[in-house]
């Protein structure tokens, strides 16, 4: 499993990737340690929850809620990944899936069934992704503001149309989605969705001119722009995938929760930053990996199982979330610059 | 259902009056002539002295909230004498201060406040009193009983207390019935007051063993998570309370995608769609307990006789109670219908 190109610590001074070649292998070798270092973690955590809740935890059931949980997050996750690859940050991800989950929920939506449902929130997502995109390359807005700005406006307007009510679905075409006579194979068709999403969004970073302009604006975006790289273009596109990916996780929410609320997507932002930093993703830009992030995901969600498994109260919770980000961390840290 | 309490409040108030105006015909000394002063005394729906009511509320986020503002808007629109000048609601303290001192300065006759954060909000409660506006503090309290004149709110202790001996009589026949909690957001100290009442009454029945708590955050999409844990967790019990509808949404949606239905659900607060679910009785909803958002209306009706110098109708005294502490009914199949029009979306 190849990684994108970049310097190890890269802040955006230092050299554009694809320089020297001999650099390129041992970051690959070293990106595959941090991987290795993750799936570790994430065996460590199995053999606690396997321990301690055998029945419950080491489960067909469990594996397929364990999934369906990470779905959501795990798709605002890769959106996230290619926007913090490419040196900025969306901290309206969240407030897009509130505001796309409730306009996709209310009553006039409704009425056109399932596409309907499914066709607005992917447009209301797309539509916020662009509206930050243009702010953000063609506004000369930083990223922190803009998309700031984004969450405070779309949670408004996301409470205007709700009226801070709940609006339960009743199309039912949508709710038997979520339902186990749906899984393909065994297979939930959420967790299909978060599939396909993943691997789109690791082809898209690995293997496309697309991925390596995101890494390389990343990276040092003047060395970028010198190459010829159409630096606003690919800052638009980005944060259009990140409203895209916004869109579907909240048309998975509803198919979930089976209702729209403006409460919906709570901190998703930074559930999705510290997943994506925990697997491996460079908070300044020019590294990014699509694995890692999903492995970050995986990872909390199997906590927050483990955790409710056990019967464990928020604030144990709590406690020990924060520790196992340190922990985890820390154990990435080492096990990269050993090698 | 209002209004059937208030015409039921009425003849209490004429009995009450009558009664106290024998008593008082009793026990005095001096002459016992004037019985037609107190008829005055207890509110009713007839028009009185014009009063200014200032409402300040928190920001209508959450289905409860919103039927707050609705229940203090139509309740005061049923009264001729009532005028509700009512602020946009706030989470931001400061901003409620702000809104409550213009309040002040406009001179409102009573202030029906429902602070965002009681504690923040003391000072400026006191600063209404001392501006001889009387406030009536609505659910969340001040810190200090100086900065009110009456409150009211519910009761989470006792919403958890009447959640525990429902499902106790429910399941007093069975041996060792298991019993789980899914709570509202742990930070709130209301949660911690409504699992030490469902505890306690559980402790009333010998037979029943919680077996496991989680805590969501009142939103359907932690309901529905963490639902879902606890039905992964627990393969078999007799009975779930819920504390809250809203995230009970979310919880319906988990039970129904595991396809469980093998015990019996109560939920918390008294939403429409937990109304309607249990009139259906085709799920595991079976009974919810009352956090009623009318007590908003009923803030605007101690208001009003605030203004207007009178008592309560149905109490014998002349003027509102001090403090007026809500019982959380529970509401099943068979009271569901008085219930529904208060259900709030």
């Amino acid at each position: 499993m190849t990684q994108p190109v970049s310097p190890p610590r890269g802040g955006p001074d230092k050299v554009t990737p694809v320089s020297e070649p001999p650099a390129w292998r041992a970051l690959v070798f070293r990106a595959d340690v941090r991987t290795l270092s993750l799936l570790g973690v994430l065996a460590a955590l199995i053999v606690i929850g396997g321990i301690t809740k055998p029945d419950e935890f080491l489960d067909t059931r469990n594996l397929q809620l364990v999934l369906t949980q990470a779905s959501v997050i795990g798709v605002v996750t890769v959106g996230m990944t290619f926007v913090i690859t490419s040196g900025g940050i969306d901290l309206s991800v969240g407030a897009i899936v509130a505001l796309a989950s409730v306009w996709a929920t209310t009553v006039a939506t409704q009425e056109y069934g399932f596409g309907g449902i499914l066709f607005t929130a992917v447009i209301v997502g797309v539509g916020c992704g662009l509206v930050n995109g243009l702010l953000i390359a063609y506004g000369g807005m930083v990223p922190f503001i803009a998309t700031l700005a984004m969450l405070a406006s779309a949670r408004g307007l996301a409470l205007q149309i709700t009226d801070g009510s709940t609006q339960v679905v009743t199309v039912e075409g949508i709710l038997d989605l979520g339902e186990r006579d749906a899984y393909v194979l065994g297979i939930p068709p959420l967790v299909l969705v978060f599939a396909v999403v993943t691997i789109i969004g690791w082809l898209l970073l690995n293997r496309t001119t697309f991925g390596r302009r995101t890494v390389a604006v990343g990276g040092n975006a003047e060395a970028a722009r010198l190459a010829g790289i159409d630096v606003r273009r690919q800052r638009l596109y980005l944060y259009l995938l990140s409203g895209l990916c916004c869109g579907i996780a909240a048309f998975l929410l509803i198919v979930l929760s089976g209702s729209g609320q403006n409460t919906n997507g709570n901190l998703y932002e930074l559930d999705a930053i510290a997943a994506a930093i925990i697997g491996g993703t460079l908070l300044s830009g020019g590294r990014g990996t699509i694995t890692g992030s999903v492995l970050g995901v995986l990872i909390f969600t199997t906590i927050t199982n483990i955790f409710a498994l056990n019967n464990l109260q928020s604030d144990v919770q709590q406690i020990a979330k924060g520790a196992i980000i340190v922990a985890a961390v820390l154990v990435q840290r080492r096990t990269a610059s050993t090698t | 259902m209002a209004h059937l309490t208030s015409r039921r409040g009425l003849l209490f108030g004429t009995a009450a009056v009558s009664a106290g105006a024998l008593l008082a015909g009793c026990t005095s000394n001096e002459s016992s002539d004037d019985p037609a002063a107190n008829e005055q005394s207890a509110a009713d729906d007839k028009p009185g002295k014009a009063v200014t009511i200032g409402f300040a509320g928190p920001q209508a986020d959450h289905g409860w909230l919103n039927a707050i503002n609705e229940n203090a808007k139509s309740r005061a629109e049923r009264y001729e004498d009532v005028t509700l000048e009512i602020t946009e609601g706030s989470n931001d303290t400061a901003q409620q201060i702000g809104q409550i001192e213009t309040l002040i300065n406009k001179k409102v006759d009573v202030l029906v406040v429902l602070p965002a954060d009681g504690k923040a909000l003391t000072q400026v409660g006191l600063k209404a009193m001392r501006a001889g506006i009387p406030v009536v503090n609505l659910d969340r309290i001040f810190n200090s009983p100086q900065a009110y004149r009456c409150w009211i709110g519910g009761d989470n202790y006792g919403m958890g207390l009447n959640a525990g001996h429902y499902i106790g009589e429910q399941l007093k026949d069975k041996g060792d019935a298991r019993v789980i909690e899914l709570a509202g957001l742990d930070n709130l100290e209301l949660t911690q007051q409504r699992t030490k009442g469902f505890d306690d009454a559980l402790k009333n029945y010998p037979n029943i063993k919680k077996v496991a708590r989680q805590a969501a955050e009142f939103t359907v999409e932690s309901g529905q998570a963490k639902m879902a844990q606890l039905l992964q967790a627990q393969s078999d019990f007799d009975a779930l309370w819920n504390h809250d509808d809203d995230q009970g949404v979310g919880a319906l949606r988990a039970i129904e995608q595991a396809g469980r239905d093998d015990f019996l659900m109560v939920g918390g607060a008294g939403a429409l769609s937990a109304f309607q679910a249990i009139k259906q009785d085709d799920g595991v909803l079976k009974a919810t307990v009352l956090y009623p958002p009318t007590m908003a209306a009923s803030a605007i009706d101690l208001a009003r006789a605030l203004g207007q110098g009178k008592g309560v109708g149905g109490l014998a005294e002349f003027e509102i109670p001090a403090s007026l502490t809500l019982y959380s009914a529970v509401v099943d199949k068979d009271n569901v219908d008085q219930y529904m029009p208060t259900g709030f979306k």
